[in-house]
């Protein structure tokens, strides 16, 4: 097996760490990873990281969301039990909006955060420690 | 990259004095890892009191029923819904604030955002109270839910606007939790770090799920705030329209109007922001963070208080004058009698709500009285007791002369246990506060990094030459230059 070889570098200001990435990174060795205190905009794509597709994963949660309240009220009201409410049509979609719409938006918030969680392994009890000061003013 | 940093010298800063990003965390953990002050004590003790208070009123509640209240034959919403809908108010501003405010990218948001949003959760929480323990016979709270059940299976009301409530307000707190919890990962992460002793390191490093600040993380952790602040924004337009529904979908004069959403709405965040200013003008005293939460952050919350107070305005005599221009007796005789005459019986009310609502917030069009932080305290207070004036006008006064005069006769005042309930809300929103600003980082540390190269004090001084020399000299210069 062949060894791997890994060699870190830490920065105190951004404006350092900018060029030294894209210098890494032409002189032919790959980015693991660099860890820092705030989000750096520019800094996935100077590392070649692809763009992330939670967007794509809580418009899918919403939709069911979406289905899961127009789907269940329309069997609730107009299949399993259907009342009589001051002589209205049991299929009341109007009246559903609001509760669609919430349930809508829970399950998009809920997935995405619960999908975040775990494409980033964060959970309660996880230990990964590089550099304590990564989370202060260390790059 | 250094380009994208530039702002206009004309903008103020934002993180005053002369940081750098260790001094930032430096100046925001101060509170959290010092011993708590006297001050911090007498106020945490105090809410507790209140608390207690509180448990003993719904004990009672529960004990003998909701005729501990002083609820009568018209008026069966009273303090108790009164008191709902006011948090449920005062529970909008953080969410606007973090979530609209990051769509529009308005860079002060950063120094706020945290605190307004905690606040967010503890209103919510508070306002969640009222309609539970108003229902009396608690223990079938979970009637509300559809869940297959032995009555038939006999659904829930999905048309009815109390079920879109109960709807409308758990995914508020739902959303708001997941998004204030979301955003305090990096910086629990950072307390987890910094941390000395045994018992912080295992609090802060449970807490913050082992956020270690990879860029994919972080990657990842910006899509989701965008994500979730474009669900809140809707969101928390929605929750306050559905309350207003409680109201505009019944068939009461002065209820029955379309106005109601975009009223209820402008009236929340007037309350809100109201309340986070009395909040922060305190916080930023007592933990000393005058440079994160600076006068132009109290300045700009101030101008949202006069715009949204004056549309609060607009909406009122939006429906006196629609009361008067519809020619419908009753709805004539709800505003005209009932609100706005002051020998009624609540008239006094109507003219608190007014006169704390429209005419007082509009000292803050004078920039002196926006950068004035006793007037703003002041004031602050002023809106929400106004603001608890409007919901106790709109639910009171329209329904204590009704369409039956024999049943006018009884005046409603709330009963000590009303009263009790209230305060212990006031006691469960303060305990949590005093906590949150112990335990956690009460500005967003990660965000005031983000911005301080660009908005940060001694960044911004060596911007750029050009923008420093004065105009006039700028003028001159090129007037020489081109004849």
């Amino acid at each position: 097996m062949a060894v791997k070889k890994f060699i870190t570098g830490s920065f105190y200001d951004e404006e350092v760490l900018f060029p030294a990435v894209k210098k890494v990174r032409r002189a032919g060795y790959k980015i693991h990873d660099v860890f820092t205190p705030f989000p750096i905009h520019g800094l996935d794509s100077a590392m070649g990281l692809r763009d992330t597709s939670l967007h794509t994963a809580g418009f899918i949660y919403g939709i069911t969301g979406t289905a899961t309240a127009v789907g269940f009220i329309t069997w609730a009201l107009t299949v399993d039990w259907q009342i009589n409410f001051g002589g209205k049509p049991f299929f009341a979609l109007p009246a559903w909006i609001p509760i669609t719409f919430e349930l809508t938006v829970l399950f998009a918030a809920v997935g995405m955060v619960l999908t975040f969680c775990y494409l980033c392994q964060l959970a309660p009890f996880v230990k990964d420690h590089f550099n304590p000061r990564s989370t202060d003013d260390t790059f | 990259m250094s380009l994208l940093r530039y702002e206009s010298q004309v903008r103020p800063a934002l993180v005053e004095g002369d940081k750098d990003y260790h001094q930032v965390t430096e100046d925001i953990c101060r509170p959290v890892e010092a011993k708590p002050s006297k001050l911090w004590w007498i106020g945490f003790l105090i809410s507790v009191g209140l608390l207690i208070f509180g448990i003993i009123s719904v004990i009672m509640e529960i004990m003998y029923g909701v005729g501990q209240w002083n609820l009568n034959k018209t008026i069966g919403w009273g303090w108790d819904i009164t008191n709902f809908v006011w948090w449920v108010g005062i529970g909008h501003a953080g969410t606007l604030i973090s979530a609209i405010l990051l769509l529009f990218r308005q860079g002060w948001r950063t120094g706020v955002n945290r605190a307004a949003e905690a606040m967010t959760i503890f209103a919510v929480m508070c306002a969640g109270q009222f309609p539970i323990w108003h229902m009396g016979r608690v223990w079938d709270a979970f009637f509300v839910l559809p869940y297959p059940n032995t009555r038939g299976p006999l659904w829930v009301n999905f048309n009815s606007p109390l079920l879109w409530d109960v709807f409308a307000i758990s995914t508020y707190f739902t959303v708001s939790l997941l998004f204030w919890y979301s955003g305090l990962l990096p910086d629990l992460a950072t307390l987890r770090d910094r941390a000395k002793k045994k018992w912080r390191k295992m609090f802060y490093g449970v807490a913050s799920f082992g956020w270690t600040g990879s860029t994919k993380h972080w990657q990842r952790h910006e899509a989701l705030s965008l994500v979730l602040a474009g669900l809140a924004t809707p969101l928390v337009l929605s929750v306050h329209t559905i309350v207003s529904f409680d109201f505009a979908t019944s068939v009461v004069p002065g209820w029955h109007t379309t106005i109601f959403p975009p009223y209820f709405v402008a009236g929340a965040v007037f309350s809100g922001f109201a309340m986070v200013q009395t909040l922060l003008v305190i916080t930023r005293k007592v933990l000393g963070l005058e440079e994160y939460i600076t006068i132009e952050h109290i300045n700009v919350m101030n101008k949202v208080i006069v715009l949204t107070g004056s549309i609060v305005g607009i909406a009122y005599l939006t429906e006196l004058f629609m009361a008067w221009y519809s020619a419908q007796p009753y709805e004539n005789f709800a505003f005209f009698e009932n609100r706005l005459n002051l020998n009624s019986p609540y008239g006094w009310s109507y003219f608190i709500m007014m006169g704390c609502n429209v005419l007082s917030p509009q000292i803050f069009w004078f920039k002196k009285m926006r950068t004035n932080l006793t007037v703003t305290f002041f004031m602050s207070i002023l809106v929400n007791v106004g603001m608890w004036f409007e919901r106790f006008v709109i639910i009171v006064t329209s329904v204590y002369r009704d369409y039956l005069p024999s049943s006018w006769s009884t005046y409603y005042t709330p009963s000590i246990w009303e009263v009790g309930f209230y305060m212990g809300t006031f006691g469960l929103f303060f305990t949590c506060y005093f906590l949150f600003s112990k335990f956690f980082p009460v500005i967003a540390l990660a965000e005031i990094k983000h911005i301080l190269k660009r908005s940060g004090e001694n960044y911004k001084e060596k911007m750029d030459v050009i923008d420093k020399e004065s105009v006039d000299q700028f003028a001159e210069e090129q007037l020489h230059d081109h004849h």
